[in-house]
Order: structure tokens, then C-alpha cells, then sequence
């Protein structure tokens, strides 16, 4: 089965997918943003002064949507204050001076249950407690996602496909630590009580593929797919739609068809929780883009400033244009690298300067119609938001847009089609709820 | 790192493909047709050519300079306009209507209305209308000076044009070789039946148009020709309506202008079967032999429509929320 769209670009991912993931030695001064997931900000438990241990709690929040976030070392708190983020926002952040000792703190323990023991709140608890977010890059709270899939759910995918270009962080995790996401998954899978568990890895990764394959004996319910190689096939929706043919309604969850899709760091991550009691408090890091020295996969601390990653990659080669966290389909710009690496960010990525691309007037050559993946007509979005017709827009699907960028990577007219989508999205939402604000007002 | 960083919005990477290559291609895919005009008919093809291509480039560089836009003439588009005009037209014209139909292309059809991705109709087709108000000078053709298909002992006494033949019920006096090598009167881009053939398969392959329009558009016209053949076998018939006029340029190089058809799949169907049927239509009832400029140009009319009837099916349209 295959999503209707998508785009085959240049990979660019062998640079990094033969390097073995090589531990970044933490710095002296780590700085942990309270916000690094969808949803609230956590809040600090500690003050600056105290003396924190590796894996300590040291942020939590009573909201809803929320995770918690951990010390990544241990060592003293030095401050608490706004600190530039990937987000390119300034955000609440923990700065934690190293004691270059890595003392465990005391409540790390493995959990004393048996897997096959684990209750399905037990296993929620278990995410909630290790801070686990969706870690290929969206960072919605995995406690949260197992919750509303409990009960729904008939369809359970782990997801491998890693399609953006450049990155190779989760490549290497499947080759390096494949039997891990293996016991995550089949964890999800007997607290889902499905009877298997089926991880999704694109074609252009045939070692993973076997390196998977080579203990699948140990997990009966578990099963490997090589999906076709094709640009957005990671996107939660669209391999939904390339394993079971079914589509998640538009301003639906993956439940709502069913299916519950986990990332295999996520996986991971559950068994690092599972076995050893630590929480997320490191990641592997790609650093590529053709603009940095040596590329490599870092295992980085949670909170490493983006300077130390490149200075350990031997720095910039040739003049850097960009700077992205994640891939360059959706990553983001940074401009000041003292932001930290945070639990979502899979890839730094240092592009050469280009030469800009000025944009040109939209010639309707389709290219974008055949390249959407959420079956929308970019150019017509295009159009209406342009004339300010924010309802027209939301009427030609303007939300459904998933920001993959297909369609500007294909419009031969250059046009920043993403940010005029996103801009559009944002009024969207905020006219919406002045309208029932307005509404309610009125009753 | 001292230096200052880009900040932009995602995507950061680029397949690479511009207009100006677009367009680079559709003069690429011309030009063989453009050779054996120029090797049929003399110098003269190529200097009509010429003054098409160079006045449709002056004016649109005069327009937007005057208006103070930047210049766009680097796109190429105004070039391909000239030179479709050049291929709508014989190659005896007196010089000065190349131009006068430039600038009503490029200046009236094109930048009135905001220049490239603006105009709602082919600038060349409209251009061409727009040019028979002379129309003694557009439907004197030229029988090629030079007829290599003597060589090859086929049959080349021409006389009227091979559409005049069928519109009047008979089949035309050269032979379908004939007219699939380009040995008969007509325009200059109505002659090489095969070349253009050719450019319409290279376009096609470097994916710079895609197969709905023109398979839509002849496969509509040999349908209707097989069906009802009004000299000859029915097969021999559809292939002289196929080879004849300005079918073949219509269909792989006019109907699939981006900024004048529809977007999606479906829409370049059912435009490239309006195109068909009103080009039978017009020229089995119209008073004019040929109908596929007049077609082209209806449809254009439509694309707005036909883009709103077919938009693509949303992805998880249909389906509900259960939460």
C-alpha cells in the first residue's frame, strides 16, 4: 500500500549512517528547558543552589498535557532563567553545573516487575514517570498517547522510517541497539494486549531491516516491514495509511483509525525506564549538512548547548548558511547555538550557503497538487490566504496541512508555501476561538 | 561561529526545478520543428521565427519597464510565446503581423493582467484569433519550397491544405508519410507532424507536462473521427484528422500551458476532452477548417471550473471522528 504524493529527495544520509553513535563527553553547564514536548511547560521542583543526581526529578507540572524533565547529570543548580531554545523562543531553563561525577540518583531503580506482568497503568506510569515524548521528533507525551489509545486500538506500529534527509540517528539506534526496541515494543504490544507489534522501516535501510530480522526470534509477537522509501512515509498519517490502507480523518487522532504509532527511540526508551529505571536524560544527536567538519551520531546529555556538538564534529567546514534542529523537510532555523539539545532533537544539521532562491509568481504547474500528501491544492490555499480569505482557505483544508513541505520543494516558483501555511494555520486557530469566545459572550 | 545564520521557514532543501527550466525545455522540444520548417520552407521560416520571439521579448522587457516591475523576460515565457506564435503562422506572412501579434500576446493577453500566471487565456492562441482580422495573411500557406519526400518517391502535389481537403468531405491528396514528415502547406509549426511528436515525448519524459491533456485531447478526436469518418476507412480518416492543422501542436504544446489548463489529473482530462470535442465540432460545423486553436482557447475559459469541480480527494476526507 502507498500514500497518494510525497516527494524522493536526495537523502544525503551517507555521511552519518556508517558512523557508529559515539558518546558526547557532557559539558560543564547543561541547560534544561522546562518546555521540551507538546504541551504545558513543566515546572521547576528545584532552586538554584541545590544539589541535584543524574535521572532526579526536577520539573513537573499538574496540567493535563505535560511531561516531566530530569536531571541529565549530576551536579548543582546555578540558575533558573530564559535561555535561548531550538524553538527560537527564550524558555524557563534549568542550568545545571556538572560535577563530571554522574552520581544515579537513589529512586533510579529497574522496575521489579516481570514484562509479561506489566499492567497497561503501570506501563503509563512508567512513560510518565522517564519523561517520554514522542522522540522522532514531534515530542507529544507518550503517557498521554498510551492513554487515549487504550481500548482503540486494533493496529500497533512502531516507526522506523526516519525519512527526512540527512538523519541517521534512529538508523544507527536499529543497528546498534535493535534487540532494546524490540523489548519496548513488545512491551506496548502485551500492555496493548495485541497480539503483534509490527515495526515500519523504509527500504533504503536494509541493514536495519536485518538487524531487526535477527531477533525477531526472542519476540514472537513482533514482525519487521520494509516500507517503499518515499518522502513523508515517517509522517504518523501516512504510514498508517502505507501499512493498513486506512486514512485518519482530518483533525483526527491515529486511534480514531485504530492504529497507535510509536517512534523506536520511543520504544527505547521504555526499556531503558523499564530496565534500569532512568529517564529520557540523552538521545542520540545526528550532526550533518555539509557544512560541518566531520558529521557523526553524538549520544548527547539532554541540555548540551549546540556549540559543543560542532566543536566536537571539528566544527564548521566551509561557510555554514543555516543552522537546523532536525531534518531539512521540517527542521528549524537556529540562530544562537548556546540552544540546547532537548528531547525531540534528532539531527543538527549546518547547511552551506545557497545562493536565496527569490521567489517568482506561482505559474499553476501542479507540481504541488501531485506532490501533496494530504491530497490538498497548495496553490489554491496559496491563493485565498493571499486574498485574505482565511475561511476559504480552512474550506480548501488549510489545517490538515501536515507542514512536510512537499509542495515547496517541488514549486518551481520557490514559493514559501510552509510558512504562508503555517502563518494561515495560527489566524486559523485564533479566529476560531474568538468566534466562540464571541459566541459564548452572547449567550 | 561569529557569522550571522539564515532563519527561514522549512523547507530547507529545493528539488531544484524552476520556471525558467520549465521553459527552457518547451523551446528544446521546438526546435527540431523549427529546423525542418526552416529546411522546407526556406530561410524565411526562421527569420519569422526570429522577429516573433525577439518582439515578444522587447515588449514584455518595454512593458515592465516602463510599468517599473522587475524584469521577467528571464523566464523565458515571453520567448515561448513568440515562438508558438511563429508556429501558428505561415511562413510567408508579411513581418510586421509577428509583431503586431506579440504585443497583443505579450501586452494585452499576459501583462495586463499581471504578467506570467496571471492570463486566463493562451497568449499565443489569443494572439493568433487576434490576427485574423488579417486573416487573408494567415490562411495563404506556402507549399514547401524543398519537398525531400520526392526523394523517397512519395506523392507531394499539393493544393489546398489537408484540413480545406477533409472539411470538404474528401481526404486530403498527400499521402499520410506526407504528412507525418511535413510535406504540405500549412503553418510552420502544422507541418512535422513526426518532430513534434518527438518534442511532445521528450517534454513528456522530462516530466515538464504530464499525459492527461494531450492523450485526452487526440484520443477525444480519434474516437470521434473513428466513429464517424466522413471520407475514406475510418482508420485512414482518424489519421488524417490527427496529422492534420495545428492538432499535434495543440495538444502537446498549447492545451498544456500550466497557467491555462486545470491542476489536478482529472481536471487535464476533462479539459483535454473539451478540447476534443470542440475541435471535431468546429471542424466538422464550423465555418472555419480549423478548430483547435478555437477549442483550446474556450476551454481556457473553463479551467477556473473545471479546478473547482475537480479538487483532490483530501486525504481521511469521508472518515469520522470517534473522540
Amino acid at each position: 500500500m502507498r500514500f497518494h504524493g510525497g516527494i524522493h529527495p536526495d537523502y544525503h544520509k551517507g555521511a552519518t549512517s556508517g558512523k557508529k553513535v559515539e558518546p558526547l563527553p557532557p559539558p560543564e553547564l547543561l541547560y534544561v528547558p522546562v518546555s521540551q514536548h507538546i504541551g504545558a511547560p513543566a515546572e521547576p521542583l528545584v532552586a538554584p543552589g541545590d544539589k541535584v543526581a543524574l535521572g532526579q526529578l526536577i520539573a513537573k507540572s499538574e496540567a493535563q498535557l505535560t511531561a516531566r524533565i530530569h536531571a541529565p547529570v549530576s551536579g548543582t543548580v546555578r540558575e533558573i532563567a530564559p535561555h535561548p531554545h531550538p524553538s527560537g523562543r527564550r524558555v524557563q531553563t534549568i542550568v545545571i553545573e556538572n560535577d563530571g561525577l554522574d552520581t544515579v540518583n537513589d529512586e533510579v531503580r529497574p522496575c521489579p516487575k516481570r514484562p509479561e506482568d506489566l499492567t497497561f497503568d503501570e506501563l503509563v506510569a512508567l512513560a510518565r514517570d522517564a519523561g517520554i515524548v514522542g522522540m522522532g521528533g514531534a515530542g507529544f507525551p507518550a503517557h498521554i498517547k498510551l492513554a487515549s489509545a487504550r481500548g482503540k486500538i486494533d493496529t500497533l506500529l512502531i516507526n522506523g522510517a526516519e525519512c527526512e534527509p540527512y538523519l541517521t540517528a534512529d538508523h544507527r539506534l536499529m543497528l546498534e541497539a535493535p534487540e532494546s526496541i524490540l523489548f519496548g515494543a513488545d512491551l506496548l504490544r502485551r500492555c496493548f494486549e495485541m497480539e503483534r507489534v509490527q515495526i515500519c522501516v523504509e527500504d533504503n535501510k536494509p541493514d536495519a531491516v536485518a538487524a531487526l530480522q535477527a531477533h525477531l526470534a526472542d519476540f514472537p509477537g513482533a514482525e519487521v516491514i520494509a516500507l517503499p522509501s518515499k518522502y513523508p512515509q515517517g509522517s504518523e498519517k501516512h504510514i498508517i495509511k502505507a501499512v493498513t490502507g486506512r486514512e485518519v480523518p482530518s483533525g483526527a487522532l491515529p486511534a480514531d483509525a485504530r492504529c497507535a504509532v510509536f517512534n523506536v527511540d520511543t520504544c527505547a526508551s521504555l526499556t531503558r525506564a523499564f530496565r534500569k529505571g532512568l529517564p529520557v536524560h540523552k538521545r542520540i544527536v545526528t550532526v550533518s549538512g555539509g557544512a560541518v567538519a566531520q558529521p557523526k551520531n553524538l549520544l548527547c546529555r539532554i541540555g548540551t548547548p549546540f556549540s559543543e556538538l560542532v566543536a566536537f564534529c571539528g566544527g564548521e567546514q566551509g561557510p555554514v548558511g543555516k543552522v537546523l534542529m532536525g531534518g531539512p523537510m521540517m527542521g528549524a532555523c537556529q540562530f544562537d547555538l548556546a540552544a540546547p539539545v532537548i528531547k525531540t532533537t534528532s539531527g543538527l544539521l549546518l547547511l552551506p550557503e545557497e545562493k536565496p532562491r527569490p521567489e517568482t509568481h506561482c505559474i499553476r504547474c501542479g507540481r504541488c497538487v501531485r506532490a501533496c500528501p494530504m491530497g490538498l491544492a497548495p496553490l489554491h490555499l496559496k491563493r485565498s490566504l493571499d486574498c485574505g480569505e482565511l475561511d476559504g482557505a480552512v474550506r480548501l483544508g488549510l489545517r490538515d496541512c501536515i507542514e512536510c513541505g512537499c509542495c515547496a520543494y517541488v514549486c518551481p516558483a520557490s514559493l514559501d508555501l510552509v510558512a504562508r501555511f503555517r502563518v494561515g494555520k495560527q489566524q486559523a486557530v485564533r479566529q476560531q476561538k474568538e468566534r466562540e469566545a464571541a459566541a459564548s459572550a452572547e449567550k | 561561529m561569529d557569522q550571522m545564520l539564515t532563519v527561514s521557514s522549512s523547507p530547507h532543501l529545493h528539488g531544484g526545478e524552476r520556471t525558467h527550466n520549465l521553459m527552457l525545455d518547451v523551446l528544446v522540444a521546438l526546435t527540431p520543428t523549427l529546423l525542418l520548417s526552416s529546411y522546407l520552407f526556406g530561410y524565411r521560416a526562421l527569420l519569422v521565427a526570429a522577429v516573433s520571439v525577439g518582439s515578444a521579448v522587447l515588449f514584455e522587457y518595454l512593458y515592465r519597464k516602463l510599468m517599473k516591475k522587475e524584469n521577467t523576460i528571464a523566464d523565458l515565457s515571453a520567448a515561448v510565446t513568440g515562438l508558438l506564435l511563429a508556429f501558428n503562422l505561415p511562413v510567408n506572412i508579411p513581418l510586421w503581423i509577428p509583431v503586431v501579434g506579440s504585443f497583443f500576446a505579450v501586452v494585452v493577453v499576459k501583462q495586463l493582467f499581471g504578467g506570467l500566471g496571471c492570463n486566463f487565456v493562451n497568449p499565443a492562441l489569443a494572439a493568433r484569433v487576434f490576427l485574423f482580422s488579417w486573416s487573408v495573411h494567415l490562411t495563404t500557406f506556402a507549399r514547401p519550397a524543398l519537398d525531400f519526400t520526392q526523394y523517397l518517391g512519395a506523392d507531394a502535389v499539393t493544393s489546398a491544405t489537408p484540413l480545406a481537403s477533409l472539411k470538404a468531405g474528401a481526404l486530403p491528396s498527400e499521402s499520410l508519410f506526407s504528412m507525418l514528415m511535413g510535406a504540405r502547406g500549412g503553418c510552420m509549426g502544422e507541418t512535422a507532424a513526426l518532430l513534434l511528436l518527438a518534442g511532445g515525448l521528450f517534454l513528456l519524459i522530462r516530466g515538464t507536462i504530464t499525459w492527461q491533456i494531450p492523450v485526452s485531447f487526440l484520443g477525444t478526436v480519434a474516437v470521434l473521427s473513428l466513429l464517424f469518418p466522413a471520407a475514406g476507412s475510418p482508420v485512414e480518416y482518424m489519421l488524417y484528422e490527427l496529422l492534420s492543422g495545428g492538432l499535434i501542436l495543440g495538444a502537446f504544446f498549447m492545451a498544456t500551458d500550466y497557467v491555462t489548463s486545470p491542476v489536478t489529473g482529472k481536471g487535464k482530462l476533462l479539459f483535454g476532452l473539451g478540447c476534443g470535442l470542440l475541435t471535431v465540432f468546429i471542424r466538422r460545423f464550423g465555418g472555419y477548417p480549423e478548430g483547435v486553436s478555437f477549442s483550446i482557447l474556450i476551454m481556457n475559459l473553463l479551467v477556473w471550473f473545471i479546478d473547482k469541480a475537480t479538487l483532490p480527494r483530501r486525504f481521511g476526507k469521508g472518515g469520522k471522528r470517534s473522540v
